[in-house]
């Protein structure tokens, strides 16, 4: 029965050529969940570590664009409209028109690197949302069964039965028609609202089947014994036990949905101007696609990278959390 | 013999099986356990065998409340549990715990051994001040045998014996009177059962507790009771002392089932008689009329098809056996 001390003698070899640094504080008696465990084999992983990189690198743009790039992506000059790519710029900071310039002469770089943010802000915003509606709705009808479970069952079905691009044409147009130009928050929450409003019921249910098989769980029904009420044992017993399938789900997703506010841009019903996407830059660019082929390039380069970076990320969670996988 | 702390009486639980998609119709009832009685005596351990189905563990999940039994009453302490309002059968959920199967599945895999063996103080937060809580797992840790200082560990850091040692730490956490044991040690190894089991008993001398041990090993619970009840088909057989089961069985039934332990003297086994049941358990679902074990039994009759056999003390029987021709036969040792 010496198996503690085999589990953390592995612990520590894992650790050791990962972490040799010296600023480590010993770790005498560390405990290991699965989350723990999860975090010793991704680190492990390539798959992993490269999109972490990917996806750290476009968290900072999101959130400080000005780090790459000192030039407007509102300012334009028409004198340098349509300019094609300065690969010289590449290399001198300061100096714009690395990628070209728009039909208004804006700059394509700036512009990118600023649209990130939407992209961001639409899919982390969008995929939290439907976690937190979509997980305590997946509890409820999980947990409760019967009658609930069975009318929200019906409920959300009513919105899985849209399809997903049909469903937000109609929700956006309706609530910011197209010719309108809506404020920059006004149209970012709605294209938010529209993908909770249609992507919570897929979130409940893969909480409700993982909330199913975790309360059968010999533990649940030994917190039952000791008298636990049903608040305790959803929160402490249950909710940690059945929250992995959804965040893997999660993580996939938000790779979706920014491809999805692109498509909408794209088609004119979702973010616009004032807003910078890169959705909104792939619309424009399709009518200079043969003049001006690198404003399509960039941006779609680009969206194509996150959302690759966010379904590997999602892949590799997703392998981390499975121990079956392991 | 010292009062009785558990009495169960008339005990049914019937699982309704349902067909149909849209309106549900009840097409029959699993009669998982169909009339089941018995006294547990203070400081005592009752056993209670018999084969995969037979409806032992429904009978644990009825003594622990955790499923509502059709009929029948559960008394603890002369109190009907089943009708108490929600905070009495909470205070009462103290007196009698619950030792699980499966030292896998019933430990919280995402919560250190000190949350899990301290939970019961946060449920019944009037057991043990907040300051009291570390100090006082810790020594319930010490009592089952395991190092105190593991309290930050997760249960995936243990073996099977030590999982299981954890889980009577948890059961023992409220100072109950009764703890139900529902297969404790089946899932464990053969050296780990015995250190389980000792530490059971070294547990019930410490605290005077009553166990109610449910298990399908009969060496096992030879091994563990003073008393010994036989379950078949979700009704108890017989009833009586260890002796009275392993030596004086009366009960065809128990007869098979001891006869079919295997023995470790070779020149013995080949002077043993094995009495080879015939055809599967019928399913409780349709359960023969009358006894219910006539189906396979050697001893059938016509009373057997249409009365069924109580479970009572007869000429032929010292202690309580639930069959019309009950005699005994020393199926282990007969030559």
């Amino acid at each position: 029965m010496s198996s503690p001390e085999v589990a953390t003698a592995t612990a520590e070899a894992a650790v050791a050529p990962v972490t040799p640094a010296p600023a480590e504080p010993p770790r005498k008696d560390k405990p290991r969940s699965l989350w723990t465990d999860a975090w010793y084999e991704l680190r492990r992983k390539p798959l992993f570590v490269i999109s972490a990189i990917m996806i750290t690198i476009f968290v900072l743009m999101a959130a400080f664009p000005w780090l790459f790039t000192s030039v407007s992506p509102t300012e334009a000059d028409l004198n340098r409209s349509l300019t094609p790519p300065d690969f010289g710029a590449w290399f001198q900071f300061g100096k714009g028109g690395q990628f070209g310039y728009d039909l208004q002469g804006a700059d394509v770089y700036a512009r990118t690197i600023y649209g990130a943010r939407a992209s961001i802000v639409v899919g982390l915003s969008a995929v939290i949302g439907n976690m937190l509606l979509g997980g305590f709705f997946g509890i409820l009808s999980g947990y409760l069964g019967g009658w609930t479970d069975a009318l929200l069952a019906r409920f959300g079905d009513i919105f899985l039965g849209l399809p997903f691009v049909l469903g937000a044409l109609v929700i956006l147009s309706t609530f910011a028609p197209v010719q309108s130009s809506p404020s920059a928050f006004r149209i970012t929450s709605l294209v938010i609202v529209t993908f909770i409003t249609l992507g919570w019921p897929s979130f409940a249910r893969i909480m409700r089947a993982a909330v199913l098989s975790t309360k059968q769980l010999d533990f649940v029904h030994a917190a039952q014994a000791l008298g636990a009420r049903p608040g305790r044992i959803i929160l402490r017993h249950v909710l940690p036990n059945a929250v992995a399938p959804m965040v893997v789900v999660g993580t996939i997703t938000l790779g979706a949905y920014i491809g999805a506010e692109a498509t909408l841009s794209f088609l004119g019903v979702g973010l616009r101007e004032p807003v910078v996407s890169w959705g909104i830059m792939i619309g424009e660019a399709r009518q200079l696609m043969e003049a001006a082929p690198y404003m399509m390039a960039f941006p779609a380069a680009f969206l194509a990278i996150a959302v690759l970076s966010f379904v590997m990320l999602g892949d590799a969670v997703r392998d981390a959390l499975d121990p079956k996988l392991r | 013999m010292s009062e009785v702390i558990l009495e169960v009486r008339d005990l049914v639980k019937h699982f309704p099986i349902r067909q149909g998609i849209l309106f549900k119709r009840t097409i029959g009832q699993i009669k998982a356990v169909d009339g089941v009685s018995l006294d547990l005596h203070k400081g005592e351990t009752l056993g209670i065998v018999g084969e995969s189905g037979c409806g032992k563990s429904t009978l644990a999940k009825l003594l622990m409340n955790l499923e509502k039994p059709t009929s029948g009453e559960v008394r603890y302490q002369g109190r009907d549990v089943l009708r108490l309002n929600p905070a009495d059968q909470r205070r009462l959920r103290r007196n009698i715990q619950l030792v699980m199967q499966d030292p896998y599945t019933s430990l919280n895999p995402r919560m250190t051994v000190g949350d899990i063996v301290g939970e019961p103080y946060e449920i019944h937060p009037d057991v043990a001040p907040k300051g009291e809580r570390r100090r006082k797992v810790q020594e319930l840790l010490d009592v089952v045998g395991l190092n105190p200082e593991h309290i930050n560990r997760y249960p995936h850091q243990f073996s099977g014996g030590q999982r299981q040692r954890i889980g009577i730490a948890r059961a023992l956490a409220l100072k109950p009177e009764v703890i139900v044991c529902d297969e404790p040690v089946s899932a464990l190894d053969v050296s780990i059962q015995a250190q389980v089991m000792n530490l059971l008993d070294q547990l019930q001398n410490e605290f005077n507790l009553s166990y109610i041990f449910i298990a399908h090993d009969l060496s096992v619970v030879r091994h563990i009771a003073d008393r010994v009840g036989v379950m078949y088909l979700g009704k108890m057989v017989e009833v009586g002392t260890d002796d009275d089961i392993y030596i004086r069985p009366t009960h065809p039934y128990t007869q098979a089932l001891l006869s079919a332990v295997p023995v470790p003297d070779p020149t013995a086994r080949q002077r043993k008689a094995v009495i080879r049941l015939e055809g599967d358990v019928p399913s409780p679902a349709n359960p023969p009329s009358g006894c219910r074990f006539r189906t396979r039994c050697w001893k059938a009759q016509e009373i057997c098809a249409t009365e069924p056999p109580l479970l009572q003390i007869r000429p032929t029987s010292g202690h309580p056996s639930a069959c019309h021709f009950a005699q005994e036969k020393d199926v282990v040792h007969a030559g």
